[in-house]
């Protein structure tokens, strides 16, 4: 790649503004640094992996809502996670975190374990409990 | 207290973390240098690892082995540490900066707050440097970042103690002894058979027949998967090799560079032209890129672009099969 065609393209994703490093050749074929303001192709591909996110919590929301699934599947796609990160995090078994997804068991559960879910949240148990609680 | 450390962008956070606590230590070695030294160059595809619901596919070597390898090759000792307790965890830390001593930290990048959003994913192998704590903030330097920066105590330790695959459990690491003069020559020539061998390793997954059997895959993944899943593997396949700052041809550039550099220590006029070489391959990985978010912009179906994609991987692996072989006879 030349130094002049180090992409400049602009985006209006939050990492706008954000310059990284790259390297590229001069006009005497020597390599050399350019800082690049962001990349169409890498663009639309973070934008693409937001937007999957976004879908997936989209659907978790409405699992919760149609009573479906616990609020915590619906706070770990918020926060990014799937399964064996969210039970790395709680420190518990997938098969355990898994099974409190089902709603009825999950109005079963101790504070204790719920605590330690909301903490992984950074929420508190009356935000876990329900989706929708305003802070 | 605040150490007098001199923070240079990089292109990659591992070869920029050691960069630069080299340079602290009186040794100017450059980005490239480190990353060619350390054999850092490599292609892998792990479709039994799933990183954001889609294969992970990785360009370079893992985590920790270009500084081992570096270290190892120039006769640098390293320290590192790991902790079960985040409080010792601290305390060393704090300990290390009293002395003086900058260290380099294996960090989760979820919980970076200067981060931008989109770059905020569960992954646990970026590295940074801390040179300092000021009002109880530890001062930062990021090398992917242009200027330095801070975060709190507690930001540090949930980065340090981030969970999930390659969890760092605070990993800390700084070099503690050196050689009187850094013996270079040696050590590029490892560096370069070192790479060589991975890219030609007889493994499936590994290196150029890695990048043979994912053309593959390409070519069924619509059928196979809907077209859905194929344009978010496809986007995986451009976000891992954009890793973050390597301009479209992944880490080849770095690569070229690192070649360009070797051919004026070892004087060596061959490797300068297969730089150049490195340059156009790192071209057709950006080209390569580039189709690649047409399609799953479009989010089209239709099999011809997935073949034509597929058809530029191969002919991306062809062209390095060649170059690897040359390379590998040339020093």
């Amino acid at each position: 790649m030349k130094k002049s065609d180090v992409p400049q393209d602009k985006s209006n994703l939050k990492s706008s503004g954000f310059k990284e490093l790259c390297y590229a050749v001069n006009e005497k074929g020597e390599y050399t640094t350019e800082k690049s303001s962001g990349w169409e192709p890498k663009t639309i591909a973070l934008d693409n992996a937001m937007e999957d996110i976004n879908e997936r919590i989209a659907i978790a929301k409405g699992k919760v809502e149609s009573n479906e699934t616990s609020p915590i599947e619906y706070y770990m796609e918020l926060a990014k996670m799937d399964l064996p990160i969210l039970a790395s995090y709680v420190g518990m078994w997938q098969w355990r975190v898994k099974r409190h997804f089902n709603p009825k068991r999950f109005t079963k559960l101790s504070d204790k374990v719920l605590q330690k879910y909301a903490d992984v949240f950074e929420i508190n148990i009356v935000q876990l409990k329900d989706i929708n609680h305003e802070n | 207290m605040k150490i007098n450390f001199t923070h240079n962008q990089s292109a990659h956070c591992e070869n920029g973390v050691v960069s630069n606590l080299m340079r602290f230590n009186g040794f100017e070695i450059s980005e490239p240098m480190v990353f060619g030294i350390g054999s850092g160059l490599l292609f892998c595809y792990l479709p039994f690892i799933k990183v954001n619901h889609a294969p992970a596919f990785t360009y370079r070597s893992m985590p920790g082995f270009i500084f081992n390898r570096f270290a190892k090759r120039v006769g640098v000792k390293i320290k590192r540490e790991k902790f079960s307790n985040p409080k010792q965890a601290k305390a060393r830390l704090d300990e290390n900066l009293k002395n003086n001593n900058p260290v380099g930290l294996q960090v989760g990048v979820y919980n970076l707050t200067y981060f931008p959003d989109e770059y905020r994913f569960h992954f646990n192998a970026h590295n940074l440097v801390v040179y300092g704590k000021e009002n109880g903030n530890y001062l930062i330097s990021d090398p992917v970042m242009e200027t330095v920066t801070t975060l709190t105590e507690n930001e540090l330790e949930k980065v340090r103690f981030a969970k999930g695959a390659l969890a760092p459990k605070g990993h800390m690491y700084y070099p503690i002894d050196f050689p009187k003069e850094l013996q270079l020559e040696k050590a590029i020539v490892k560096g370069i058979k070192n790479t060589c061998k991975d890219m030609l390793a007889p493994v499936p997954i590994v290196g150029v027949k890695g990048i043979k059997l994912v053309a593959k895959q390409i070519r069924k993944w619509p059928k196979k998967k809907g077209v859905k899943v194929a344009n978010h593997y496809l986007g995986q396949i451009v976000r891992m090799q954009e890793e973050i700052g390597t301009g479209g041809g992944g880490f080849r550039y770095i690569f070229a560079a690192f070649l360009q550099e070797a051919s004026t220590v070892l004087k060596n006029e061959q490797l300068a032209s297969m730089s150049k070489e490195m340059t156009e391959i790192g071209d057709l990985w950006r080209d390569f890129a580039l189709d690649a978010s047409r399609i799953y912009k479009k989010r089209s179906s239709k099999s011809d672009g997935y073949n034509d994609i597929a058809t530029q991987l191969e002919t991306i692996a062809n062209r390095e099969e060649v170059f690897f072989k040359k390379l590998k006879k040339a020093v």
